[in-house]
């Protein structure tokens, strides 16, 4: 018998396109624990909450925490700096939407938006230009014209609650996903 | 054998590439209508195989440096942390070690099949010699990866080998003391081992590149020896051994699944799971078991200097096997003085093998393991430099068959069994 | 280990040992106990029971000596464990004091100089009873007490030879042994002499399951936990392999019958 290629026909057979099939499926279902062992380990993913007690922290004061590698603003607003965010026109802010992880992206930057406690406002500190973390305003050393941060940067102005005012950071400061377990133990992440 | 290429590109786009970058071309050529004997059997699909294990080492261990940390302090729970946090990280990490168990049996079973059908004969005395240098870069992967988990095996293992190359005169400590990068084994000796185990694995995939481009000259030997003498005598290498390549490495498959998920510490050493101490030596120094012969070998020599001689002598042995079969038949097939002592040689690797994995000490029914392995060892090289010529010379082969055709299809054609 | 052994030898001959001795008495470790593990075989899985039980017998017993550190608070309410719940698990991290971030001033000591120190979450690896080797053997006689999460993977004889070790003290030595002084006698343990201390004591800790805490059951119990600790994602490892190895047969099934179909005309 000569030796040719294999004809068209025996291609098309079953145990052919079986094989193939079955050899396929293999490779994809292979493929999966490739991929994944890029995703964050679990030791990652167990510091992917952090619980951050509050009984220490002043009104006025700010603390930062470290959260999934990032500035977190802890800070306790006073009655004055609750006002001041509360009096803010919504719809004339650079950035009018909450930016904030447990609401809808269309949510407006209303102060109750951005804080569930007025009282705590928790922040990523991470300046939404190009990644900069600002400076906290205090009434010692104020930061910024609207007694919120200010980022050394390139100068972006955040206010009481985080929203930008002036500068060239395009969003708010990211509001993260958090709960309250208690009055003085919040659970961030 | 390799003739006009018969590639014709239908499409548009087979055409636009075949007059710029002939891919297409070169897989039709070398894997599509290659011409093979049609009388390969199962000891010819380990070439295969390999490249499938050079494949799965190399993705599996790019993939573990990307978490693996080669410092000396952390190494080790860098290992452990891929173990038990990084999603699969146990399947990258069994994978990739009893990969290189895998990796070894192959090319075992590959290099004896070359022995035993006369593949190293002219006109593939370079494939030969390519593969013993494919050979020598495996070893060479192997044991600096073996180092890099930091255990004491890990440790130990390096500080024997290194110290080795301070058996050669005048210059053996200034080049230990360089190799290391230290006074001993350690973090800087280390660092470098984890380059060089990234980096030799590519090389061995460049030289595997000139094996097979090598091989495709002549094309493939085949168990009877005969050359191929007319197209009757093979078929074209697709679908006839791709399919039959893809079956064989899918058994090959199910023996490493076996290990890596029901005995994934099967070859692997108890010390090893313990952290480096430079303070403390193991009872018993062991490298993995595919080294295990050469080790013999140094360790049954009492001098340090001629046993390092003697154990790099074996290897580089293997390069003039080519000119040292006297033999115009090439198959042991039709041999059959030669195959009794190459069955003797392939025990006495085992043989040897044994005595590698025992104490110094070791003795059995009263006959100390190193006497055993001296007699394996000069076994070894008088099958190589006395047996391989001198029976060359005087054996009578069997008749061999008119033709590989003749030989699948003939009438009479009784192939020897084996 | 066992098997390897045996199988080389197969093959090289019958294997039987019969190492030489100079003097004396033969100080070579007895053969573990043959002890049976939930966890052995293809398809062992760890008994969840005894994987809580075993922790706590590590808790109470072993902790106070041998480090554990590549063990995480959060293995233990992962799957394949001893799968307590998440509000076990935080509890049992809680309970657990490990050194302090430095303070707002930069301190890690207080004004007496001891080491600030905060409660375990379940991100912390379990902390080390000692802070380096050094306090280790000052307090345990010169001996390293060897951390046991690998214990089990990093002794040959694996789960037998520790289950042999922690049931084999309380004999007598033979007649000519030489107990050396600061040492226990163990002759699961190579050269019979050990420098811990028997651990485990009937009823040396009260199961929470009601379940009679012999020294065996204790061993049993701790050794399980051991194991998993040293393997924690043998369970993964199994399941997984049993869904590869019948999906490969499956397809070298495919495959051989494609291979004889094709091959059919031409032998």
């Amino acid at each position: 018998m000569a030796a040719t290629t294999s004809d068209a026909g025996t291609r098309r057979d079953f145990i052919y396109v079986a094989s193939a099939s079955i050899g396929a499926v293999g490779a994809a279902a292979l493929a999966w624990p490739f991929i994944d062992q890029m995703n964050p380990t679990t030791a990652a993913l167990a510091l992917a909450s952090t619980e951050v007690d509050l009984a220490a922290v002043q009104p006025g004061q700010q603390i930062i925490v470290k959260w999934r590698g990032h500035p977190l603003f802890v800070r306790r607003r006073t009655p004055a700096e609750i006002a001041a965010s509360k009096a803010v026109d919504v719809a004339s802010l650079p950035d009018p939407l909450a930016n904030n992880n447990a609401l809808p992206d269309s949510a407006p930057a209303t102060d109750a938006n951005r804080a569930v406690k007025p009282e705590w406002l928790i922040l990523i500190g991470v300046c939404t230009h190009l990644g900069c973390t600002p400076t906290v305003s205090t009434p010692a050393i104020p930061e910024g014209e609207y007694g919120g941060w200010l980022c050394h940067c390139h100068g972006s102005m955040y206010d009481t609650a985080g929203r930008i005012r002036k500068g060239p950071a395009p969003r708010n400061l990211e509001v993260p996903p958090y709960t309250f377990l208690s009055d003085t133990r919040v659970k961030v992440g | 054998m390799s003739g006009p290429s018969t590639y014709n590109p239908k499409s548009g786009i087979e055409r636009w590439l075949d007059q710029r970058l002939p891919l297409p071309r070169l897989m039709h050529d070398t894997m599509a209508t290659f011409p093979t004997p049609r009388n390969l059997n199962i000891w010819y699909t380990f070439g295969g195989i390999l490249t499938f294990c050079l494949g799965v080492q190399i993705i599996t261990g790019v993939v573990l440096a990307m978490h693996y940390v080669a410092n000396a302090g952390l190494a080790f729970d860098s290992v452990e942390a891929i173990m038990r946090d990084v999603n699969y990280g146990w399947l990258m990490r069994y994978m990739h070690a009893n990969g290189a168990s895998m990796f070894f049996l192959a090319v075992y079973i590959h290099m004896f099949r070359g022995l035993y059908y006369g593949s190293y004969k002219a006109p593939r005395e370079l494939i030969w010699i390519i593969g013993v240098l494919i050979y020598l870069l495996m070893m060479a992967t192997a044991f600096f990866g073996y180092v890099l988990p930091w255990g004491q095996m890990s440790f130990w293992g390096a500080t024997v080998i290194t110290n080795l190359f301070s058996a050669i005169p005048v210059i053996g400590t200034h080049i230990a003391t360089w190799l290391w990068g230290d006074f001993a084994v350690g973090d800087a000796t280390l660092n470098r081992f984890f380059s060089l185990h990234y980096l030799l694995p590519f090389i061995i995939a460049g030289v595997v590149g000139l094996h097979i481009w090598a091989l495709h000259v002549p094309g493939n030997n085949n168990p009877l020896g005969i050359d191929v003498k007319s197209p009757q005598d093979t078929v074209p290498f697709h679908p006839y051994y791709t399919v039959k390549d893809a079956f064989y490495l899918v058994l090959f498959v199910i023996l490493f699944a076996a290990f890596v998920f029901f005995s994934p510490d099967f070859f692997g050493n108890p010390d090893n799971y313990q952290p480096a101490n430079p303070l403390v030596t193991p009872p018993d120094i062991v490298p993995e078991w595919y080294l295990l012969p050469f080790y013999a070998m140094l360790r049954s020599i009492p001098n340090k200097l001629l046993g390092v001689i003697v154990m790099g002598g074996a290897i580089v042995t293997l390069v003039f096997i080519p000119w040292l079969d006297t033999s115009r038949v090439r198959s042991c097939r039709f041999r059959p003085l030669m195959k009794q002592f190459f069955w003797a040689f392939a025990v006495c690797c085992v043989l040897l093998g044994y005595c590698g994995s025992q104490g110094v000490d070791a003795a059995r029914f009263g006959i100390p393991l190193v006497w055993v392995a001296r007699i394996a060892s000069l076994y070894y090289f008088a099958f190589f430099w006395l047996i391989m010529p001198i029976i060359g010379l005087i054996e009578t082969p069997k008749k061999l068959p008119a033709s590989i055709a003749q030989s699948v299809f003939g009438d009479n054609a009784a192939t020897p069994a084996e | 280990m066992h098997l390897k052994t045996l199988s080389l030898g197969l093959v090289a001959g019958l294997l039987v040992s019969s190492t030489a001795f100079a003097e004396g008495l033969d100080t070579k470790r007895l053969h573990p106990k043959d002890e049976k593990f939930s966890f052995e075989g293809p398809f062992g899985t760890y008994d969840r029971g005894a994987l809580q039980r075993g922790f706590q017998v590590y808790k109470e017993v072993c902790a106070a000596c041998h480090s554990a550190q590549h063990l995480s608070f959060h293995n233990l309410d992962e799957p394949g464990g001893p799968e307590f719940t998440e509000a076990q698990a935080k509890a049992l991290a809680a309970a657990v004091k490990v050194p302090a971030e430095p303070n707002d001033k930069g301190e890690t000591t207080d004004e007496k100089g001891t080491a600030l120190m905060r409660s375990a979450t379940l991100a912390d690896h379990f902390p080390p009873p000692y802070p380096n080797e050094n306090a280790a053997r000052a307090n345990n006689g010169g001996a390293l007490p060897p951390d046991l999460s690998m214990i089990v993977k990093a002794r040959e004889g694996g789960p037998q030879y520790v289950y042999s070790i922690l049931t084999g003290f309380h004999q007598s030595p033979p007649a000519g042994f030489k107990l050396t002084a600061n040492k226990y006698y163990n002759p699961y343990f190579e050269g019979w002499n050990i420098s811990m201390p028997p651990p485990l004591a009937a009823n040396g800790v009260t199961y929470s399951d009601g379940t009679k805490a012999t020294i065996e059951q204790e061993a049993h119990d701790v050794v399980t936990f051991l194991a998993w600790a040293s393997e924690p994602k043998m369970e993964e490892r199994k399941r997984f392999g049993f869904g590869a190895l019948v999906f490969l047969i499956m397809l070298a099934g495919v495959l051989f019958a494609a291979y004889r179909k094709l091959w059919k005309d031409q032998h």
